[in-house]
């Protein structure tokens, strides 16, 4: 080993720096050995200045493995999967340690990581449960803001199905093994990976990310709420708060599904095939009226905004201008975002107030295109008078061409 | 009655109208098969004053900075009364004067117009082809649309690849380093005032010099059989004219010029970025040319063999020294022939790739 | 004789349509010129300002919503009196955004963005800040304007 070691160092140009011996040695090393040692090369630590005995101890100053690699020394080898928090922590929970390096960076992941699922299972002896070197990756520990890093937003739902899309591995808890499949599915993995908006949630945002744990039956609406402030305020005042509380229903997710979430139409609205409501209410009751009233309501005014929509086409398509219609459709559709977000109010009032102020809107923007593509008509018959008395004028001129060209020949030839 | 009778002597006494009543009376148009091509200069004068009319009308309303130039046009088609009219027919006429424009250059050459005594007709008319072209780049820019904005920033950017003097004009050109609004200011002036200007000089030289040597026909046998300038030719003119007015009206209304989007200088180009149809050519000929051409850089090769060419094209009443009268040579007329078929064929390309 | 007859019905003819023709072709041609040069109701094209409220419509620690051309504007008066104006439209999604007097700031209801009262981004899905328009008080009206 020792002479592998040294003939490893004698094939490195004179004029190398002094080198850490770990990485000169198992950068020359294959499979398992050398790996990490090649890897080290993209990690944030390495650029920071710690080096492979900062974690599993050692020596690296000294070429002769039984020094570098010593127990006296501190070495510690292949680190345990239960010691992995603890030794990350180290670091990690030490406030004035990581202050120089970054001084907004939390300190408090080991106590998250404690009160998380993975973190008690870790606990009581479950090694197959993520550790930090799981989401974060191990010799190659890239910041989070880097979109190579496991944990970058972009990357946050693959890190974790990881492990929560493998049946296989699952096979001894009790959850489910289809949350990313429903993911891909859901708008907000629309909004994060299509729009590129990295506000969008992923599995991190509503489970948490040391402190995973999924949300409590009644806290689910809360934490939807945390975007969707307005629904859920709604949601807080209206009769199904408690009703749901109650019955031990999920707020949002009954109706919206949890990882699947669908862009919310109209369709989910009232007592038709396809619809939510009727899922829960039969003919007869209270509730079953109001939510159709809610759904008539709304389709009047996106029927409305289609019609309008239409209109507003042509006469652009005709080469008007309709900037201002466009301006007035544009407000009655949102007073139609207006009155869905009402609908999470579950009374009938409010939305069919919204409504109908949005019809009017959307009656104008309407009327804006009747009276652009009347405008073009109106053109229309402009030109064609001027036409006919262009054509007029160019009658009488040709008429009084050809009498001139007559009597120019006739005395020509006379 | 009697006062009015009285009015029109007195003013033709102190303006002198005899000389130019008697001028007029005596100027003759020759008769013969290619006579059509004549209305082609009066065409283009007709739709440069409609220019400049309706250019007029909408500089009631219109306002050259960065932040109103656009509105104020969305304003011009929405709010003012006939605005749309007037805007529409600016920018139709804008075009079909450079039509005409080259067709009557064309017809100049080929029925070889500018043989001598007539060389400072062709030079003055060549240089107001330059002033229409520039009338036409200048005027593009102010709507301040995102076609506008991109196309003269593509167009400035081959500007500035001139040896020698490109980065002083494009510096000129721009008002700058980049596309601005003080490049908005500055076309608005060329556009406004400058080239108005320069072009109302050269046009009175043009037009002078076609009253003096009178018009010019291809062969001494076509100069025999002539028309009376007045009431012959004008009547014909003025059904040509009327027949313009009819036109433009019938593609201001039809086919209303667009608005576009505002300009956002922060927003990436739109792929397919061109420039107005009259210098697609061009453009597209040096999107052809390979990058290095040797040791020089194509674009600038490609620009200085245009320039050449259209100074070539320009010198022609000294290499064609054929006497006015003479049978048109054949080769000359090759040279015509070709120029047009490669305007048109790289237009066309131009416009399909 | 009825050589000339013929030429002077014809030529009657010819002057007519001539006649009324050129006359009604340069009506056509003039009215809408000198509608044209008559100024439309709306005054002026480009808003770069409004008048936003009055300047006793707004009280300190509120806000208010007015039209900026063609997008919403909010007006805002600090706690300390002072009046600011920003363009309502986030950065985020294009909702309207609305002051939120119990954490005296600007908050879009849309999906929780919060702005402070200098338009920068507090926290939440917008990108960037929001764009800020000058405020001028003349007399009464508290003028709103583009800046620069």
């Amino acid at each position: 080993m020792a002479v592998l070691c040294a003939a490893a160092l004698t094939a490195q140009p004179a004029a190398e720096k002094q080198e850490d011996t770990c990485i000169a040695c198992h950068s020359e090393l294959e499979d398992e050995l050398g790996r990490p040692a090649k890897m080290f090369q993209d990690d944030l630590h390495r650029k920071l200045g710690f080096s492979c005995v900062d974690c599993h101890g050692g020596d690296a100053g000294s070429l002769d493995m039984e020094v570098s690699m010593s127990p006296s020394k501190g070495f510690l080898g292949k680190v345990s999967r239960r010691g992995i928090p603890e030794l990350c922590a180290r670091c990690h929970s030490n406030a004035e340690l990581i202050h120089p390096f970054n001084p907004r960076q939390r300190v408090d992941q080991l106590a998250l990581y404690r009160t998380s699922v993975h973190g008690k299972k870790l606990a009581q002896g479950d090694e197959q449960v993520a550790t930090c070197i799981d989401c974060h990756g191990v010799h190659d520990i890239r910041p989070s803001s880097d979109t190579l890093s496991p944990v970058h937003p972009l990357r946050i739902p693959q890190t974790c199905a990881k492990c929560h899309a493998d049946a296989e591995h699952m096979k001894a808890y009790s959850v489910p093994t289809t949350q990313f499949a429903e993911y891909e599915t859901s708008v907000h993995w629309n909004a994060l990976s299509a729009r590129g908006d990295l506000s969008a949630p992923s599995c991190a945002t509503c489970h948490g990310n040391h402190g995973a744990a999924p949300p409590g039956v009644n806290d689910v609406a809360q934490i939807c709420g945390t975007c969707h402030v307005v629904f859920e305020n709604a949601f807080k005042e209206s009769p199904h708060e408690q009703a749901f509380e109650d019955m031990g229903l999920r707020g949002c997710v009954t109706c919206h599904d949890n990882h699947a979430v669908q862009a919310a139409d109209l369709g989910m609205l009232g007592v038709a095939e396809g619809a939510v409501c009727a899922d829960c209410h039969s003919e007869g009751e209270d509730a079953y009226t109001v939510a159709a009233g809610m759904r008539t309501r709304l389709d009047e005014l996106s029927t409305a905004l289609r019609d309008a929509r239409e209109v507003l086409d042509r006469a652009e398509e005709a080469g008007m201008e309709i900037s201002e219609g466009r301006l007035q459709w544009s407000d009655a559709n949102e007073q139609l975002i207006r009155a869905s977000v009402q609908v999470h109010t579950f009374r009938a009032e409010p939305v069919e107030e919204t409504a109908a102020a949005g019809l009017k809107v959307a009656q104008d923007a309407r009327q804006a295109g009747f009276d652009a593509l009347d405008e073009k008509e109106f053109r229309r018959k402009g030109l064609g008078l001027s036409l006919i008395t262009i054509a007029f004028v160019i009658a009488g001129l040709i008429l009084a061409i050809r009498g001139l060209d007559q009597e120019t020949a006739k005395s020509d030839s006379t | 009655m009697a006062d009015m009778q009285r009015i029109l002597p007195w003013l033709e006494d102190r303006l002198g109208l005899d000389a130019i009543r008697s001028f007029i009376a005596h100027k003759r148009v020759p008769v013969h098969s290619a006579t059509i091509w004549y209305y082609f200069g009066g065409i283009t004068l007709f739709l440069f004053m409609i220019q400049v009319l309706t250019g007029v009308l909408l500089l009631l309303y219109y306002r050259p900075t960065p932040s109103e130039a656009f509105e104020s046009i969305q304003f011009i088609m929405t709010k003012v009364e006939f605005g749309w009219l007037v805007r529409s027919i600016h920018s139709w006429s804008a075009n079909l004067m450079v039509l005409t424009a080259l067709i009557h250059m064309f017809s100049a050459f080929f029925l070889r117009a500018y043989r001598r005594p007539r060389e400072v007709t062709w030079l003055s008319g060549m240089l107001l082809l330059f002033l229409t072209l520039g009338f036409g780049f200048s005027g593009y820019l102010l709507p301040w649309n995102t076609v506008a904005f991109f196309a003269t920033k593509v167009g400035t950017d081959m500007a500035g690849t001139v040896p020698l003097i490109g980065p002083f004009l494009l510096k000129f050109l721009r008002g700058g380093e980049e596309v601005t609004g003080a490049t908005l200011t500055r076309f608005f002036g060329f556009h406004v005032a400058v080239l108005p200007g320069v072009t109302t000089i050269l046009l009175f030289v043009h037009l002078a010099m076609v009253q003096k040597w009178g018009m010019s026909a291809p062969t001494a046998e076509e100069e025999k059989h002539q028309m009376p300038f007045y009431p012959h030719f004008v009547l014909r003119e003025l059904v040509a004219w009327y027949g313009a007015l009819g036109i433009l009206g019938g593609l201001a209304a039809l086919f209303p010029w667009e608005l576009g989007t505002k300009a956002d200088a922060f927003a990436p180009a739109p792929a397919g970025i061109r420039p107005e149809w009259f210098f697609l050519a061009v453009f597209y000929n040096l999107k052809l040319i390979p990058s290095r051409i040797w040791i020089f850089e194509g674009e600038v090769l490609g620009i200085l063999a245009i320039t050449a060419g259209v100074v070539i094209w320009m010198l022609v009443p000294f290499w064609d020294r054929a006497p006015d009268g003479e049978k048109p040579r054949l080769w000359v007329t090759g040279v015509g022939v070709l120029v047009v078929t490669y305007m048109a064929v790289f237009t066309a390309l131009g416009y399909w790739t | 004789m009825t050589e000339l007859d013929g030429a002077g019905g014809r030529r009657g003819l010819m002057k007519a349509l001539l006649g009324t023709g050129f006359v009604a072709s340069i009506t056509s041609f003039l009215y809408p010129a000198v509608r044209f040069m008559m100024p439309p109701d709306e005054g002026e094209s480009a808003v770069n300002e409004v008048r936003a409220a009055g300047v006793d419509d707004i009280r300190a620690d509120s806000g208010l919503l007015f039209k900026f051309g063609n997008r919403p504007g909010i007006l805002v008066r600090t706690a300390g009196g002072e009046l600011r104006a920003f363009s309502a439209v986030c950065t985020h999604l294009n909702c309207t955004v609305q002051y939120a007097d119990d954490s005296h700031r600007i908050w879009c209801a849309c999906h929780n963005g919060i702005f402070d009262l200098n338009g920068r981004v507090v926290s939440g899905p917008p990108p960037d800040p929001l764009e800020e328009y000058a405020v001028n008080i003349r007399g009464e009206d508290v003028m709103v304007s583009r800046k620069g």
